[in-house]
């Protein structure tokens, strides 16, 4: 166990933070989704300035092309879960804190589950899918949301739904952009680039929030959103007030919350992915066909509809079982029956219409409470 | 009357500047309009305006000297 007051010294050393600064970061709960360019460094300044309870949440593995901005991966790490060599590194550096980690991709349930756990959550995800179901939780739940995205060479920083004392109508993502993009409204979606020292730049930065918010220093940008250009150095301090669009889009409860469908904008257009609403619309059309693409062994066993199962690494040899015209595909989180619904629309193309539940098998179960 | 307008993101792409100036302008829904004449693509993407670094959800009077922000939602991460 190595003295604290050494570890932290140079911070405790700022009279604004101090010693009674340095226990609330001790004492403060952060979690942080998705662990990629933003969530790098973001992980790394919070376990570094000794937040002690960290959660990292990322369903995905390392890759060549994610190295030249997530530097807190190395190239042998390459293939292994994000989430589980980020704690390990962040461990490495800072061992006194409790790091939780979930491999898995964010879904309403889980984020309902989770959020209430932190006192803070930083969205450090890179679609507008997961930004809007992040953003929606935080609002319903009244949890304080660090927000920071990037494109190219500019980035975004924001804190979304800080439901403080002074602050009755705290602004969310929504009152910028109330409903998500369609498809051909953001340009070159997966295509965009971006500048390795960006996400590096804003994460940090939300780092850098995200303690002003715990030790109470500074003037965080609460209601308001940053925008950075990195090639011109051209900046603007947004004011954004809570309004009536921003409001009006908001999930109402949690049990409209749970079936709300946050659909990737940037989805191959072939491909739909349909929540629990939809799902029960096209059941009644007989035509249609719903298929567990999960391996036989897998639970929970599903009772509640008829459907028949036909296990993704099976999927090659069963195309003939596909038999009506819309099929829809379920597995555990909507991961694997998306790569099916990908691998049946290759082989029928506009043939048959092809569907995946977006949050695999708990749209049919219903909610988990 | 002079209004200065900031572009940020892709929205460079279509107005091929990060700034541009506009006279006598009377509101927001005329600056629109405006850019919308010169740069059609503006009308096809996703933006949200900012008027002296305040968001504005409907038509507002311009001041002299009143600096615009159009901000498009960036997803990356």
């Amino acid at each position: 166990m190595d003295n604290i007051h050494e570890r932290y010294e140079r911070q405790i050393a700022l009279p604004q933070l101090g010693e009674a600064g340095q226990r609330k970061l001790l004492s403060a709960k952060i979690l942080v989704v998705g662990a990629g360019g933003l969530g790098c460094p973001a992980l790394q300044y919070l376990a570094g300035a000794g937040v002690g309870t960290i959660g990292i949440i990322d369903d995905d593995i390392v890759s060549l092309n994610n190295l030249h901005r997530q530097l807190l991966y190395s190239t042998e790490d390459i293939g292994f879960s994000k989430a589980t060599i980020a704690a390990k590194k962040i461990a490495a550096l800072n061992p006194a804190i409790n790091i939780y980690t979930y491999n898995t991709r964010l879904i309403n349930a889980q984020a309902l589950q989770l959020f209430p756990l932190y006192d803070i959550v930083l969205d450090c995800t890179d679609n507008f899918a997961t930004r809007y179901l992040v953003n929606d939780a935080c609002a319903l739940l009244k949890k304080t949301l660090v927000f920071g995205a990037v494109n190219r060479f500019e980035g975004q920083v924001a804190i979304f739904n800080h439901c403080q004392a002074g602050n009755d109508m705290p602004s969310n993502y929504r009152d910028l952009f109330p409903v998500p993009p369609g498809e051909g409204e953001v340009m070159n979606c997966a295509e965009a680039g971006v500048l390795g020292v960006l996400p590096g730049i804003i994460g940090t930065m939300m780092a850098n929030e995200t303690i002003k918010l715990i030790t109470g220093i500074g003037l965080p940008l609460v209601n308001k959103i940053l925008l950075l250009n990195l090639l011109n150095y051209q900046q603007a301090i947004i004011d954004i007030q809570h309004g009536e669009a921003g409001a009006a889009n908001l999930p109402l409860d949690e049990t409209s919350f749970l079936h709300k469908d946050y659909i990737p904008a940037c989805n191959p257009p072939s491909v739909f992915s349909i929540g629990r609403e939809r799902l029960f619309e096209l059941l009644e059309d007989p035509q249609t066909l719903l298929v567990d693409v999960r391996e036989l062994h897998e639970t929970p066993s599903i009772t509640q509809l008829p459907f028949i199962q036909i296990p993704i690494s099976c999927l090659q040899e069963n195309f003939d079982k596909f038999e009506k015209d819309t099929i829809i595909l379920f597995c555990q989180s909507g991961k694997r029956s998306l790569q099916a619904a990908a691998i049946l629309t290759e082989k029928f193309g506009d043939k048959k219409k092809i569907f995946s539940l977006q949050n695999g098998v708990t749209d049919i179960t219903g909610p988990v409470y | 009357m002079k209004t200065t307008i900031h572009f940020y993101g892709q929205l460079t792409d279509i107005t091929q500047a990060s700034v541009l100036e506009m006279n006598d302008v009377p509101d927001t829904d005329s600056l629109l309009k405006n850019l919308m004449a010169q740069y059609p693509g503006l009308g096809q993407v996703k933006f949200t305006i900012a008027v002296n670094n305040s968001l504005v959800q409907n038509n507002t009077p311009l001041k002299p000297d009143t600096i615009i922000a159009l901000m498009p939602p960036f997803s990356g991460g």
